[in-house]
């Protein structure tokens, strides 16, 4: 029998290194990362098959409807979702609050959202990423956006979607556009990929990186506007790791039916029949909003640089 | 379209008739670097996420990953009873991190109503490092598979915190704590030799498959 009740790893470990960071990413991939905005609704995505929590004050939907300075949740809030449940536990700052990531590290938190959805508190710089110890997940709407996160720090990406809508029309045209730019790379030769470089506003290093890998260095999820089972299926489908799911659980009918049901999806993505077996009986998706209805100012997207 | 071209870029069917056919656990995780790893060693590599699936291989790594969630899904999908009894039945099973938990007989810090398949007369502690920010990669010493230490990656990891008298420590951490175990044709790592270029657990692994199979021939 091994016994020990010592805290510390072995003195020579390393953490917060990149593959600490990226490697947690990793570990998500084929997951459903839900928004909970109480310790109840945290158990009830655990339960439900989340492979992790984002703990918020108000789903985007509520932001939205609600209007105002959006900015990180209350300290409480957060380490009371943390104490009830034990898979990792997300958190968004707002884009360029360096200072409010800093106290989510202190609070403990498994990943730092820096998140279009809350009010940005930069419109010039985002934070640098590389000065923590948590690692980052970023929105991006295309391929650039994402290299410029990636270069600051972020060790996962998600594109962006429209969040709070449930219309997931934004989520496919960003996953779309960051793949096929990706693809685009993957046929050009060197010299062309200098001009890329500077077209994507991107550092050339990852750009060449990507051409000669055909993927991003880091795992790429979709967000914003994913309300059922079927539209989980079609991320995966169009090449993301994993989903997250923000208002479209906590703002349907049956939070508990639907959040389960969204997880098998995304596990059989590519088998219809589950995902029809998945999706029957599930009550109300959330009430959407068509992104084409929202006037320009109140896109969440288009936060970010 | 997407799905065939994931497993084109696995190299799933490329060596079909070459090495032997180990199936990788897919319903959650980091599967596919665990295939390609295994692909580049020269195995026969499918992703398994039906019962049917199970059949076919001759041996089985479960991912890193969230435990309670591949707990779940093999249990609503119908794979933890064929997985269990395939165990049994002496199927070369390797666990990295929720791999681990899921071979473990027994789990603490699991979430309510959370099971494990068990096989590995072991108690192991789920997230045992704590948060993210816990996470951390060192070197190890594993005189089992050369003298070489071998660089480990732990994201908030389990560790083994008894061995019992069927499985055998493998690797500890310099406070003792234990991260490796081997008993017959299973094998568990807290770690993740899959994310690091490390292929010395793969190959020990797949000693075992290729073991079992050339017995079964026999």
């Amino acid at each position: 029998m091994t016994e020990s009740s010592m805290p510390a790893p072995a003195a020579t470990s390393l953490t917060g290194s990149s593959r600490v960071k990226r490697g947690l990413a990793e570990m998500l991939k084929g997951g459903v990362i839900m928004d909970v905005v109480t310790p109840e609704q945290a158990r009830i995505a655990e339960d439900a098959g989340a492979v992790a929590v984002m703990a918020l004050e108000r789903v985007p939907a509520d932001i939205r409807a609600q209007g105002g300075v959006a900015r990180m949740s209350d300290p409480d809030l957060i380490e009371a979702i943390i104490a009830e449940v034990s898979i990792p536990v997300m958190a968004k700052a707002r884009i360029g609050h360096f200072v409010e990531a800093q106290v989510l590290q202190a609070l403990d938190v498994d990943y730092i959202d820096e998140s279009e959805v809350l009010s940005p508190a930069d419109y010039v710089n985002h934070i640098d990423k590389w000065a923590f110890n948590t690692p980052f997940v970023c929105g991006a709407t295309n391929l650039g956006e994402a290299l410029r996160r990636i270069n600051e720090g972020a060790a996962m990406i998600r594109s962006k979607g429209e969040a709070g809508t449930g219309d997931v029309s934004e989520a496919t045209k960003h996953i779309r556009k960051i793949t096929s730019e990706i693809n685009q790379l993957k046929s050009m030769t060197r010299d062309e990929l200098y001009v890329a470089a500077k077209d994507l506003q991107a550092p050339y290093d990852l750009v060449l990186e990507i051409a000669e890998t055909g993927k991003l260095p880091v795992v790429l999820f979709t967000a914003g506007g994913v309300a059922t089972p079927a539209d989980a299926a079609m991320m995966m489908q169009l090449g993301a790791d994993g989903v997250f799911v923000g208002s479209g659980i906590f703002k349907s009918g049956n939070p508990e039916a639907r959040a389960a049901a969204v997880v098998k999806a995304t596990t059989f993505y590519d088998d219809p029949s589950v995902i029809a077996d998945v999706s029957r009986g599930l009550g109300e998706a959330m009430v959407g909003i068509n992104v084409g209805d929202l006037a320009a100012p109140h896109r969440l997207a288009e936060r970010g640089w | 379209m997407t799905a065939n071209l994931r497993s084109e870029s696995l190299g799933v069917g490329d060596s079909a008739a070459a090495g032997p056919h180990v199936g990788v656990l897919a319903l959650q995780g980091d599967f596919r670097e665990h295939a390609h790893v295994l692909t580049r060693l020269g195995a026969h590599v499918s992703l398994v996420r039906r019962p049917e699936e199970l059949d076919a291989v001759d041996g089985l790594v479960i991912p890193g990953g969230e435990s309670s969630v591949m707990d779940k899904l093999s249990r609503t999908f119908g794979l933890a009873e064929p997985l269990q009894a395939a165990i049994a039945d002496g199927l070369p099973v390797y666990g990295t991190c929720a791999g681990l938990i899921m071979l473990a007989d027994t789990v603490l810090d699991a979430i309510a109503g959370q099971q494990s398949l068990g096989g590995l007369d072991v108690v192991v502690r789920r997230n045992a490092f704590g948060s993210q920010n816990q996470s951390f990669e060192t070197d190890l010493d594993i005189p089992a598979l050369g003298e070489e230490p071998m660089h480990a990656v732990f994201i908030r990891g389990p560790v083994v915190e008894s061995v019992g008298a069927a499985a055998t420590p493998l690797a500890a951490l310099a406070d003792g704590r234990v991260v490796a175990v081997e008993q017959g044709n299973l094998l568990g790592t807290s770690f993740h030799p899959e994310i690091t270029g490390e292929y010395r657990f793969h190959e020990y692994f797949l000693g075992k498959v290729r073991a079992r199979t050339a017995s079964a021939v026999e």
